[in-house]
């Protein structure tokens, strides 16, 4: 689906400057993070699986297409069928041919990021379709007619009482009612009819395995094996990344991922598929590529193809915290999905590998160690290679490099914006065009240089004069390093 | 042993007081400290903007500046990890000028943890200190434990401040959360930036501590900041100044002139 493209700070500005807003969403996830960590603690070999979980991946996406060949000999031989699709509109195409052929006109659909990013609900809809999100937080935002704002944690921008209000709306619970538990109930008997009507069950996929040509897909509210053990067609969309060897691999991915994503030892359902449930149901596999091929093939952001998509790197990630999911405008929103919008189009997205102050915690969250955070550096390198930084920051990066050159101009520039800073009035330094002051001080600025300094107390600094590595000393002799 | 001591840009020109505490600091532990002439910036701002054009002339000014030199010890982790970790990028895997000055720039804390025995002067400050751990001094210079991680390293801030006489270590909420800086982040993204700052204090604030002090001025530079357009008491201090043995404004008044 093509989202607005806005810039992010201009997006994120509603949510962190409703401050209640942003600190309870900050704590929310905070909470999750804390989880997270406890059970990391619990594993002695956590930092090991990490490093085997890296290495598999690794190794896969080398060999991406023999592990995908192999995964669909041995699914087909299981009696799935497979199906290949180039990009979005392919794979909602195949998936509505198999609807058609079946004279289907609703389906129920647990949660899967990949038809979020192929925008195959609005498609369904529009060609005539009923769509039942059955994750609990998928059906709120569906409700909502919003899209997740997180990809594990889908609702996690709403407040229970706004779930209370939605759920009276649609679902007919008494007014003001926001107790989770009846809540819930109410959403699961309301589930369960449409888990009875559905006629094809769709569902995502975690872990594609090529050894046995099944799958396995993670819920930790077994809608994904409700949704698909009733209707006799279980449609599995799976992006092509999540391919791994063998069964042996999947242990590695299981320790890590509900860990990672949600601080619980193990997801409540690991279901695992192997070909159709018995001769009279069919199971279709629809392989998407949608723009991954394209990703495998750039040496800098190859690793991003590992992500499991647990969302750690969301529930720790601090600009994420405050400013909402929606900010990023994006189906994976947070730091994967800063890595990953720019590479389907740099400059509707070219403000997401800014959103994003380098703090590094994301990278060593990342349970198969994706190094985020300096893909996110390596981005803002590519999008100001391809002239996608605006003007002005570029001038100022210029400036500052043509400065930074020449020592003497250097200190006489420092110098006068000292001095400025010291006798000009408050109101003129600290307004809204300057943007550090909107919500901080300048510092005070001192008199002298700490070079000044340094001349007045102890001699003239050391001159080099060759630019080999000769140090020569000169103390005492008059230096003003090269004037410029 | 001869050390050079490198003088952030920010600091040379803001903050004055942060290099003579190094300075004294280092001279005193008996070492032979030059400063080299010339020097400015290790070419962060722009490297952090992937403005790698432009980095790449300060990051090349920097190495002919201070290759040759037994330590290059600077009061930032942040340039620290500049040099260390991204330097890499501009210069010839094999170049003599600059794997001399990766492998052998410091930050403050690291060098004397790491190089020097973790011995400091005799000096009292009979204070609550709260420890701001900067993420690049943290993450990628390894200065302590990372929450996130699963592996144990000295805290090597810690380390050093605990030898302080009558100081008291206050613990925090989040022990290693981004104070929300990050170079030209806190002008890009302000409004994100300044709530992480807030943040960052109100965890400080709650400890009982009555100074911030951290191994990086920028981040105390985005604190103090904030500090003042709240009219907050709670103080900043960079690390070498507390080692020396500094003193903490104790007055509203003269707390309010020294911020
Ligand atoms: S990038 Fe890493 S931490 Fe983020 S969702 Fe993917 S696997 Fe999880």
């Amino acid at each position: 689906m093509k989202l607005p493209i806005v810039d992010h700070p201009t997006a994120a500005k509603p949510f962190v400057t409703n401050e209640d807003r942003s600190h309870w969403h900050d704590d929310a996830l905070w909470f999750v993070r804390v989880k997270r960590d406890r059970q990391a603690s619990s594993v002695p070999e956590w930092e090991y699986l990490r490093e085997r979980a890296s290495a598999i991946k690794t190794h896969t996406i080398a060999n991406l297409g023999d592990y995908l060949e192999q995964f669909e000999r041995n699914a087909t031989a299981r009696g799935a069928t497979v199906h290949w699709a180039a990009d979005a509109e392919e794979h909602n195409a195949i998936v509505l041919k198999i609807l058609r052929q079946h004279g289907t006109e609703r389906i129920v659909k647990s949660k899967s990021m990949l038809t979020e990013e192929c925008g195959l609900n609005p498609y369904l809809e529009d060609n005539g379709i009923e769509v039942v999100d059955t994750d609990l937080g998928e059906r709120i935002v569906q409700l909502r007619e919003e899209t997740p704002s997180h990809i594990v944690l889908p609702a996690i921008h709403i407040k229970k009482e706004e779930v209370g209000q939605t759920f009276h709306t649609h679902l007919g619970t008494d007014a003001g009612a926001s107790d989770p538990q009846y809540l819930t109930e109410a959403a699961r008997n309301h589930l369960r009819n449409k888990f009875l009507s559905g006629e094809v069950g769709i569902t995502g996929v975690n872990f594609g395995i090529a050894e046995t040509g099944g799958f396995v897909v993670c819920t930790n509210e077994g809608n994904a094996d409700l949704g698909v053990s009733l209707p006799k067609v279980h449609i599995a969309c799976m992006g092509i990344e999540k391919m791994i060897p063998s069964l042996a691999d999947l242990s590695v991915f299981t320790r890590l991922l509900a860990r990672s994503a949600t601080g619980q030892p193990v997801t409540t359902y690991t279901s695992h598929f192997h070909g159709p449930k018995d001769d009279n149901s069919e199971l279709h596999i629809v392989l998407v590529d949608n723009g991954r091929t394209r990703l495998r093939g750039n040496d800098t952001f190859r690793p991003a193809m590992h992500c499991i998509r647990c969302g750690a790197c969301m529930n720790t990630c601090p600009v994420y915290r405050r400013s909402g999911g929606h900010s990023y405008r994006a189906t994976v929103p947070g730091p994967i999905g800063s890595v990953l919008s720019p590479s389907r189009d740099a400059k509707s997205y070219k403000s997401l590998p800014y959103a994003c102050s380098l703090c590094g915690s994301c990278s060593d969250v990342c349970p198969v160690k994706i190094p985020l955070h300096h893909q996110l550096l390596a981005w803002r390198g590519e999008l100001v290679g391809n002239g996608l930084l605006p003007l002005s920051k570029r001038v100022a990066m210029k400036t500052a490099s043509f400065l930074f050159q020449r020592p003497g101009l250097y200190r006489t520039a420092g110098s006068m914006g000292r001095t400025a800073l010291r006798v000009l009035p408050h109101f003129v330094t600290h307004n809204r065009f300057n943007t550090w002051t909107k919500a901080r001080e300048l510092p005070k600025p001192p008199r002298e240089s700490f070079r000044q300094w340094y001349i007045a107390n102890r001699g003239n600094p050391q001159r080099r004069d060759s630019a080999n590595g000769n140090a020569t000393a000169h103390a005492n002799t008059r230096s003003n390093g090269d004037a410029s | 042993m001869t050390v050079a001591l490198f003088v952030p840009c920010y600091i040379d020109q803001f903050f004055p007081q942060v290099a003579v505490a190094t300075l004294e600091l280092l001279e005193s532990l008996g070492l032979d400290v030059v400063f080299p002439d010339g020097q400015t910036c290790c070419g962060q701002p722009m490297a952090n903007t992937g403005c790698n054009s432009d980095t790449a002339p300060v990051a090349q000014r920097f190495v002919d500046l201070f290759a040759g030199y037994d330590a290059v010890i600077c009061p930032s982790g942040s340039c620290t990890a500049m040099v260390r970790h991204h330097y890499a990028e501009y210069f010839a895997d094999d170049d003599p000028a600059f794997t001399s000055v990766r492998d052998r720039t410091f930050e403050l804390c690291e060098y004397i943890h790491d190089m020097h025995g973790g011995r400091i002067p005799d000096v009292c400050f009979p204070h609550r200190v709260s420890v701001h751990q900067s993420c690049h001094g943290l993450r990628e210079l390894g200065l302590g434990s990372q929450s996130e991680r699963m592996t144990q390293r000295p805290d090597k801030v810690a380390a050093v401040l605990k030898q302080v006489q009558g100081i008291e270590l206050m613990p925090l909420t989040r022990v290693d959360e981004c104070c929300g800086f990050g170079g030209t982040f806190a002008v890009n993204e302000a409004d994100v930036s300044a709530a992480m700052g807030r943040d960052r204090i109100a965890d400080h604030s709650g400890s009982g501590s009555e100074v911030i002090v951290s191994a990086d001025m920028s981040c105390l530079m985005h604190l103090q900041g904030i500090l003042r357009r709240q009219q907050n008491r709670l103080q900043v201090m960079h690390v070498s100044e507390v080692l020396v043995g500094r003193e903490l404004e104790t007055t509203p008044l003269a707390a309010a002139q020294r911020s």
